[in-house]
């Protein structure tokens, strides 16, 4: 299990390729990255507070749960915090497993959970000024799914 | 009882501060957050909606009415918006 929360941007290529490289216990990796998103074209730029040692103590119970519901083989979060401009990775979580099921759920589950559950916060800031992103009732309805 | 208070988000920015250590005899999250209110205008208005809101004791997620016995750090914060 590998857990980073850091303000520099990673490297989303030699990330996944590290942790899928010189692995034959393995028969499936699921990879996803989040990027900040620029829908109207309005947006400048996207600040990302957390809380320090909450947010790794969360994304650590958080990927102890995927690891106890489904078989895994291997686990990485990187979040990021800090100002970034549309077209930055903000995050990504990769997952393995024997199998693809394992690691596709398991990928799922951490991106509903990671979304709600870790103490992060975005604000979006455009030439209209500064506006904190509101939660969305999807994403909390979202973690209804898994039981 | 001493707590150290953290203030995320919007919260931090109503209330001016991201954090201040404070000597309280509340209970439960729910009075500590009422003597909050009492204390200044812009602490009313960051807690008027606790739907809002939510608290974290010792860095696990809590609910209002949690007992404070035992604790040292509580955090005020909006529902989270990480991925």
């Amino acid at each position: 299990m590998d857990i980073r929360v850091q303000e520099a941007p990673f490297d989303y290529g030699a990330e996944s390729a590290r942790f899928t490289d010189a692995r034959a216990d393995i028969g499936a990796v699921v990879t996803f990255c989040g990027i900040v998103r620029n829908d109207g074209g309005a947006l400048q730029a996207m600040e990302i507070e957390h809380y320090p040692g909450m947010t790794e103590r969360a994304l650590t119970q958080i990927a102890e749960e995927a690891a106890r519901r489904w078989s895994l083989a291997g686990c990485l979060i990187i979040h990021r915090y800090g100002r970034m401009e549309p077209g930055e990775k903000i995050m990504m979580v990769a997952t393995a497993a024997r199998h693809r099921a394992d690691a596709f759920a398991a990928a799922d589950f951490l991106m509903d959970y990671l979304k709600s559950r870790a103490p992060f916060w975005k604000k979006e800031f455009s030439g209209e000024g500064a506006e904190w992103v509101a939660a969305k009732d999807a994403d909390e309805a979202a973690l209804g799914r898994w039981g | 009882m001493t707590l150290d208070i953290l203030y995320f988000a919007w919260l931090r920015e109503r209330i001016g501060l991201p954090r201040e250590t404070i000597t309280t005899e509340a209970v439960t999250v729910a009075d500590l957050v009422d003597e909050l209110r009492l204390r200044e205008e812009r602490y009313a208005l960051a807690f008027s909606d606790l739907s809002a809101v939510r608290v974290a004791l010792d860095q696990d997620l809590a609910e209002f009415d949690a007992p404070l016995a035992g604790v040292r750090e509580v955090a005020f914060f909006p529902p989270m918006t990480g991925g």
